[in-house]
């Protein structure tokens, strides 16, 4: 393949349905105690991706995910909305990871992979909000970086150019290959499954899960190379462990509360006039209003 | 210890953004605590003049990279010269707007200098740490506090041991306070030449458009804030006629936002503004976290729903147990009846 492009794409915490053991002693998030999706903006980040490798011939959309072995469901929801192949970045040691020691690890496993002509990743994960992935990546690279991506407004096989989403505004730019590009959730939404690709990847798997399942397929990747899921090591992509998991995260969680609001002792009254009146007279003397 | 450091933002209108000064006010704070100066950072196209607009925020010295090229803001050459000042003064702190630009430029300043960076701040204060494995003391670290987990969590992170602890935070979560009108500002002009190479421009800049800010509702002392039980773009109306009759601004919810009643600038929460006013008006919203995160510090709360169990209710002041379209217009009138 001459054109690449890598797809970041994680597996998040569903936290708009956070229940109460989701945290761990240390502050860790306990993400086997919730539902895990696919990031939304990562979703807009493959739409994006699909649509480059529509407009460029012979390029590929390979995904990396990095997580434990369960995530390795992202990549196939993603092969079964038009991604080629995925790589699972897993090892206990990556354990821990704050978004520096993550995007060391991603880098390394980018450069593992070869020549790369294109990143794409979310605007943010929702699990963190931090939207520092994708820029730390692009510095790890040392590639130049298009964030808030909302449109791809061209590309050909030397340059790109992107309709970025700013607060006030937008910006279009222009910029050679490599590179890396953030997706904002204001993108297109990504494609949705292809039945026949669904049919055809339903059966990818990790070796983990291959061993897991321990049924009798395990001549699969013989015969059908393109299930294979490739699990990435520390070792396999050569990253200095003091770089990864709880050491080489510079950011440490001292403390975590959950969010209670003290209730107040609230004054309640219907919608009629002298309620209203009574209130409003009251704000204008304790000088709230007026 | 070293200093610690703003990095300072230029609006279309090139001034210093709001939320700049406003960390200009919290870093001058926590410069005090630490007993060290506070530093601002300004890369654009403007000249020495504009140290004005950071002195009365108690700036001792404002670094000025100064050059037609480094406007608009561009990754690759602010990170540049960011990191160049960094390295020469290793600051002990460093601060930057939770703004596309700030949130744009950290991270890649963070990793360049292996150093730690928490997002979206909504509170920085100094304190001490020990750490449990190894007994190890630390002295007067930030910490950095935030929500986290959608709003259900709030997170306190520090840096034990890398510099600078970085953090952003967004507009509005800090108080923009003058300490002096004549507060003395020295200006350190950058040698932008010596920094900037041809490859940092490899991001052309093909067509921008942006538009000047238009409503800031976090500088409102009064805000009636819709929700999506205002039901519709022409009820939201009746929000506008409140808040010009009581001299406030309109603010939202985000699904009120999503369902195209208002727009997007007057959204309060965790991925809206954050507003403390004297008087708060939540009209047909039901108080998610994500949203009380961003208006719970309001002096005084009232909540008008014609749901009586909405959490909005718990943290009001007053509860108008009613229809929205019923209760303003009843509010209207007996705000003019009585204030005159
Ligand atoms: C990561 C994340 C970030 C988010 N950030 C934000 C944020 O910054 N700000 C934010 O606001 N939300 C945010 N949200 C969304 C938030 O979770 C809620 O969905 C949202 O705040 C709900 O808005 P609402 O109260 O207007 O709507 P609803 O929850 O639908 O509530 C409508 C209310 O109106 C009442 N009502 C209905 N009809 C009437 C009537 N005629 N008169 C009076 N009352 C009536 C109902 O009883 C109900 O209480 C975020 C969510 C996530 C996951
Ligand atoms: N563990 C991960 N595996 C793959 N991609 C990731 C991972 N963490 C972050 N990313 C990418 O970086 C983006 C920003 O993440 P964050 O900085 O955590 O908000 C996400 O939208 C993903 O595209």
């Amino acid at each position: 393949m001459s054109f690449r492009i890598v797809v970041l794409a994680k597996q998040v915490p569903d936290t708009r349905n956070v229940g109460k053991d989701a945290m761990k002693a240390d502050g860790t998030v306990n993400r086997g105690a919730l539902p895990a999706i696919y990031n939304p903006e990562d979703l807009h980040a493959l739409e994006f991706a699909l649509r480059v490798k529509d407009r460029i011939d012979d390029a590929e959309i390979i995904i990396l995910t990095m997580g434990p072995p369960r995530a390795a469901e992202i990549i196939r929801e993603s092969m079964f909305r038009g991604a080629d192949r995925g790589y699972l970045i897993t090892d206990r040691r990556f354990a821990g990871s704050d978004t520096l020691a993550t995007s060391y690890a991603i880098s390394m496993a980018v450069k593992y992979l070869g020549d790369v002509d294109l990143v794409v990743a979310g605007r943010q994960a929702i699990d963190g909000d931090t939207a520092q992935v994708g820029p730390q990546v692009a510095e790890k690279l040392n590639f130049p970086q298009i964030t808030y991506a909302e449109e791809m407004e061209a590309v050909d096989a030397n340059s790109i150019t992107v309709k970025r989403r700013l607060e006030r505004g937008i910006e279009i730019v222009k910029s050679s290959f490599p590179c890396v590009v953030t997706v904002h959730a204001s993108a297109p939404p990504c494609r949705f499954r292809d039945a026949k690709r669904l049919m055809k990847y339903k059966k990818a798997r990790t070796i983990t899960e291959l061993q897991e399942e321990s049924n009798e397929y395990s001549d699969v990747y013989e015969k059908r190379p393109y299930l294979r899921i490739e699990e990435l090591s520390v070792d396999d992509i050569q990253a200095d462990t003091q770089y990864l998991g709880l050491s080489g995260s510079p950011t440490k969680v001292k403390k975590i509360e959950n969010v209670v609001f003290k209730a107040k002792e609230s004054l309640r009254m219907e919608a009629k006039d002298q309620d209203i009146n009574d209130l409003m007279k009251g704000l204008i003397d304790t000088h709230i209003i007026g | 210890m070293n200093n610690v450091f703003v990095y300072c933002e230029i609006t279309e209108e090139k001034n210093i953004a709001d939320v700049s000064l406003e960390l200009c006010s919290k870093g001058r704070k926590l410069a005090n605590d630490l007993n060290v100066k506070l530093e601002a950072v300004v890369i654009g196209d403007v000249g020495p003049e504009i140290a004005k607009e950071v002195s009365p925020f108690g700036v001792d010295v404002l670094h000025l990279a100064n050059d037609s090229r480094l406007f608009p803001y561009r990754t690759l050459p602010h990170a540049a010269i960011v990191s160049h000042i960094f390295k020469n003064a290793e600051p002990e702190i460093a601060l930057f707007g939770a703004s596309s630009v700030g949130r744009d430029l950290a991270p890649r300043i963070a990793s360049e200098l292996k150093c730690g960076l928490t997002a979206d701040c909504t509170s920085l204060e100094i304190g001490d740490h020990v750490e449990n494995k190894t007994q190890t003391e630390y002295k007067n670290l930030l910490y950095q506090i935030r929500p986290a987990f959608g709003g259900n969590i709030i997170a306190t992170i520090i840096n034990p041991d890398t510099r600078p602890q970085m953090a952003t935070v967004r507009e509005g979560v800090m108080k923009k306070e003058e300490i002096s009108s004549s507060y003395q500002t020295e200006v350190k002009h950058i040698d932008v030449a010596a920094i900037l190479t041809d490859e940092l421009f490899a991001v052309e800049i093909i067509n921008r458009h942006i538009e000047a800010k238009k409503v800031n509702i976090t500088a409102s002392g009064i805000i009636v804030a819709g929700g999506y039980g205002v039901g519709s773009k022409d009820n939201f109306k009746l929000l506008y006629e409140l808040a010009g009759a009581l001299g406030g601004e309109v603010g939202a919810s985000r699904a009120a936002v999503d369902a195209g009643y208002v727009e997007h600038e007057r959204q309060v929460g965790q991925t809206g503004v954050t507003v403390r006013p004297k008087l708060y008006i939540a009209c047909g919203i039901s108080g998610a976290v994500q949203h009380r995160a961003g208006m719970q510090e309001s002096a005084t709360i009232i909540s008008i729903n014609t749901d009586p169990d909405a959490p909005i209710n718990n943290i009001a002041d007053y509860v108008i147990n009613g229809e929205v379209q019923d209760v303003i217009p009843k509010m209207i009138k007996y705000y003019r009846l009585n204030s005159k």
